[in-house]
């Protein structure tokens, strides 16, 4: 076996800090299988309660947008300003709106 | 998933011209100065690149290497109290080297060569950790000494400018500092005990004190890394000003314990509103650098053992969830 072909493979870990949020991306764990990648993020990410779930996915198997394309992707939405509540003009008399 | 994509980026690096290469050193560093984070697959110029990976290993190293001179006090710490908490310090620094480790690898180096480089001795580690921990105080010292160095050190770097080091460096710097006052605490309660107890006390202050100033580097003026790093914003102070920082907080805190810094030159400065200290012995860091310190065979010996006697360990579980896959695939 290479040295390449030994190495677990990495996961990507997000943990729930708690009920009513979202889960947050953290760091990675490298990790024989999904089940210990679970086992060894508890382990490295949650040593004082701060997480009560917790998800990992391999992060070969995650998709990214490039950089490069940020302008491509994001500038659009800049000149939309008319997005915004604050774009429309509403007489400070006129309540609740 | 940071890991992606860098071959891809590298090669393209090699196709642009001069003139395209400059445009992005000057948008790298303009955003750089408008304390902007760089992000794994932002481009970045290699030497920025390199840079960190040193860095990162070796900080990872350093908190791999620093779990043995305090691991050797866990079985014999001297209540149960004091080896809960030691060994929840332990933890944090095997935590933290895994924190690092990843960031370090969303640069494109893998864990394996990181891991390589410190068994060979290739990668160095913080000097602090080649000396030996004779004593219990000396779990006290480190605390209080070496991470108290550690934390003036690292919360710079919660600033720095790649995203991924700056976001370990905050957890770290929250976790550090249980650390460093467990370690005070632990001396402030032998330096109340018998006269034996505040002998141990001095006597680790006396042994630490030196390196903990070693730990911020060499002097202004011989530290070569020191101009490149802080225009790229992965460092924001000087070895210098951090290590003067760090003597202005800490004399005060030897007094309260009533224990002497092993400085005869010390001596506070009422102009200048800082305390004056005297010239460190850099032979003795250079000597530890070099693998000459009391302990540099003893520790990289000691990973060495960990990482063969872990190897059956390592490929047992990839054969085991090789077999689970192979199972959940016929049975599906």
């Amino acid at each position: 076996m290479t040295q390449q072909q030994k190495e677990w493979p990495l996961y990507e870990v997000f943990i729930r800090a708690r009920s009513g949020l979202e889960h947050k991306h953290v760091g990675s764990i490298h990790a024989a299988d999904a089940r210990m990648a679970i086992e060894h993020a508890r382990d490295v990410y949650t040593r004082r309660q701060e997480g009560v779930s917790i998800w990992v996915v391999r992060s070969a198997d995650i998709v990214a947008s490039d950089p490069s394309d940020a302008d491509a992707l994001f500038e659009p939405a800049k000149d939309k300003i008319y997005r915004h509540p604050t774009f429309y003009e509403i007489p400070d008399e006129v309540k609740n709106l | 998933m940071y890991t992606q994509g860098l071959d891809s980026l590298g090669a393209d690096c090699l196709h642009t011209t001069e003139a395209e290469r400059a445009a992005l050193e000057q948008r790298f560093q303009a955003k750089v100065d408008a304390e902007e984070r760089i992000e794994p697959k932002d481009w970045m110029p290699d030497a920025y690149r390199q840079t960190l990976i040193r860095q990162i290993s070796q900080h990872a190293h350093s908190e791999i290497v620093g779990m043995l001179p305090e691991g050797n006090w866990i079985t014999r710490a001297p209540s149960l109290r004091r080896k809960a908490v030691l060994l929840a310090k332990v933890q944090d620094e095997g935590g933290h080297g895994m924190y690092l480790y990843s960031a370090a690898e969303t640069l494109g180096v893998s864990r394996d060569e990181m891991l390589e480089q410190l068994l060979t001795g290739a990668a160095k580690y913080s000097s602090i950790f080649n000396y030996p921990t004779p004593t219990w105080a000396d779990v006290g010292a480190i605390g209080w000494l070496v991470d108290g160095a550690a934390i003036m050190n690292q919360i710079p770097i919660c600033k720095c400018s790649y995203g991924p080091y700056a976001r370990a460096m905050v957890r770290i710097c929250k976790e550090e500092s249980f650390h460093q006052r467990q370690g005070f605490e632990t001396m402030m309660t032998l330096a109340r005990g018998t006269p034996e107890q505040r002998r141990m006390a001095q006597d680790a202050l006396d042994r630490w004190w030196w390196p903990s100033l070693m730990m911020f580097g060499p002097n202004d003026a011989a530290s070569k890394h020191t101009a490149q790093s802080m225009r790229w914003k992965i460092k924001r102070f000087t070895n210098d000003e951090l290590r003067q920082k760090f003597v202005d907080i800490t004399v005060p805190q030897a007094e309260f314990l009533g224990l002497r810094v092993p400085d005869p030159d010390l001596i506070w400065d009422e102009a200048s509103q800082h305390y004056r200290f005297g010239t460190i012995d850099w032979t003795e860091f250079h000597q530890i650098l070099q693998g000459n310190g009391p302990c540099n065979r003893e520790r990289v010996a000691a990973r060495q053992r960990a990482h063969e006697g872990g190897s059956w360990v390592r490929e047992a579980a990839l054969a085991h969830a090789e077999k689970r896959r192979r199972r959940e695939a016929q049975a599906a």
